[in-house]
């Protein structure tokens, strides 16, 4: 108990202190799943609204891989992503492996079934209440898709929530793809493991309770930004 | 939200254009738990203009990172690895830095008693023989590499409920066995640059088995025509200069010498 009272000693002297370093590995926790979150909301905000749109032979069996995947252990999403840009990986040539564009790859692949999942729940309510008067109208795909994500834009907010929510807090696959470099490709959860490992318990607890607070804030600005959730706009 | 993004792009492109010169090396968990990292980065980005950056993991990690060509070099301390690692010729030679040893940490009330013991593998046989908890690191780790030798030595095959493998770098390790008060293998630097001892002590040292060599290996240019052998070569030099000795004997924790340079 008087270690979590010491971690929130460090969290606050931390922040009061304004620790250089911790800013560095915040922005860069921020900028990995930032960037990781908008890449995979493209891929997966369509394809979610498709899933829930069209009926085709394999859509319940692509719809359930979906959902298994939600699942997927980082850990091993990490380890592909290694072997496959090793230097003696099939993309090895690219050099891109302990960089952070390659620890936003593995975040892509680990929450694009998610928000894809979540979307596709979303908008199939949608889709039979706007079904006949979407065909009826005579609109095209492109038309019926842009409709359904803009009309059902609370929710899928809410999806690609949830993804930056699994991303932020991904340790298995950045520290395996990103190596925990210092001042390159360290982030705020690699630096609680680091810390954890040198027994520096307290130190450990202060970033976490910081990632937390990350997390809140982001959740609280991107709701305020795009007025969802306030009084008065249910 | 626009801004944040822009920055978090400008951010990411900045991380991979430095000024300095780059290279990865793949060190143990024990040499940067030491801290020695910290005082010897610093120091050869000043002397050489040099960024090292540096991927901590286990002994067999590094191997392997190593094989694949994802390091320009390796620091590890397993010499039987590593000279097979040049006999595959994944690199060019073995270059000795510095050493310094193992201990055997455990709680403080000593149950199996090996704070008496004459030697290493007599305290083993002592932990097993009073079915003391210890934990083992079971991570093909250099630290335990050299564990299964001490075993070896003493003759006994360590199993049982008492045996603990758990399979980590040796921070956590080193956590796990305070948490159950068990006796586990460390090297000297990362025992008393941990912080959390809880109960646990330093029971015993001194044995010659427990001798423990960091060496340097460069990654082999004709395995992997990527890597940066000259960046390689300059700091292998640099490790094995007069300032490099300096610092390294000159490093103290707990007013002890952690490290001894002994390159030739």
């Amino acid at each position: 108990m008087g270690e979590l009272w010491e971690g929130l000693a460090q969290a606050v002297r931390l922040l009061i202190t304004f620790d250089s370093d911790l800013v560095e590995i915040t922005l860069r926790s921020l900028a990995v799943t930032c960037t990781a979150v908008v890449i995979a909301s493209a891929i997966a905000l369509p394809l979610g609204a498709i899933l829930a749109m069209r009926r085709f032979k394999y859509r319940r069996l692509t719809i359930a891989i979906l959902n298994a995947l939600m699942g997927l252990p980082p850990v091993v999403v990490g380890l592909i992503v290694y072997v496959i840009f090793s230097r003696s990986g099939p993309l090895g040539v690219l050099g891109l492996l302990f960089t952070p564009t390659v620890m936003v790859i593995a975040q892509v692949i680990i929450i694009v079934p998610l928000i894809a999942s979540i979307t596709q729940q979303a908008l199939r309510e949608l889709w039979s209440d706007y079904r006949d008067l979407l065909i009826s109208l005579n609109t095209t795909i492109p038309q019926r898709l842009g409709t359904l994500l803009w009309d059902g834009r609370r929710a899928l907010l809410t999806a690609s929530l949830a993804g930056f929510g699994r991303a932020i807090g991904e340790v298995g696959a950045i520290m395996i793809v990103g190596g925990n470099i210092d001042n390159h490709t360290r982030v705020l959860t690699t630096a609680i493991a680091l810390e954890t490992g040198k027994g520096e318990f307290a130190m450990a607890l202060g970033l976490g309770f910081i990632l937390i607070a990350l997390a809140i804030a982001v959740n609280i600005a991107i709701h305020t930004l795009s007025h969802t959730e306030q009084e008065g706009r249910w | 939200m626009k801004h944040l993004l822009v920055g978090a792009i400008a951010l990411i492109a900045m991380a991979g254009a430095a000024s300095a010169e780059q290279m990865k090396m793949a060190v143990t968990t024990s040499f940067h738990n030491s801290g020695l990292a910290e005082v010897l980065l610093p120091e050869i980005q000043k002397d050489l203009d040099l960024e090292v950056q540096l991927l901590v993991v286990g002994t067999g990690q590094a191997l392997k990172l190593g094989r694949a060509g994802d390091v320009d070099a390796i620091l590890v301390h397993s010499r039987s690895s590593e000279e097979a690692f040049v006999a595959e010729g994944f690199a060019p030679h073995r270059r000795e830095i510095m050493y310094n040893d193992f201990v055997l940490i455990g709680p403080e009330a000593d149950p199996a008693g090996i704070a008496q013991a004459e030697r290493a593998t007599d305290a083993l046989r002592q932990i097993s023989d009073a079915n003391a908890p210890f934990v083992s690191r079971g991570d093909d780790s250099g630290t335990h590499k050299k564990e299964m030798s001490l075993w070896m030595a003493a003759e006994v095959a360590p199993s049982g409920d008492w045996y603990r493998e758990v399979g980590a770098g040796m921070g956590a390790s080193l956590n796990t066995a305070a948490g159950m008060g068990a006796y586990i293998l460390s090297d000297r630097a990362s025992w008393l640059n941990f912080a959390n001892k809880a109960d646990e002590v330093l029971l015993f040292a001194g044995d010659p088995v427990l001798f423990n060599q960091y060496a340097y290996l460069p990654v082999n240019q004709d395995k992997h025509p990527h890597v940066q052998a000259a960046l390689a070569a300059k700091l292998e030099e640099w490790l094995t200069s007069d300032r490099a000795k300096e610092l390294i004997n000159g490093y103290r924790l707990a007013d002890q010498q952690l490290f001894t340079f002994n390159a030739k």
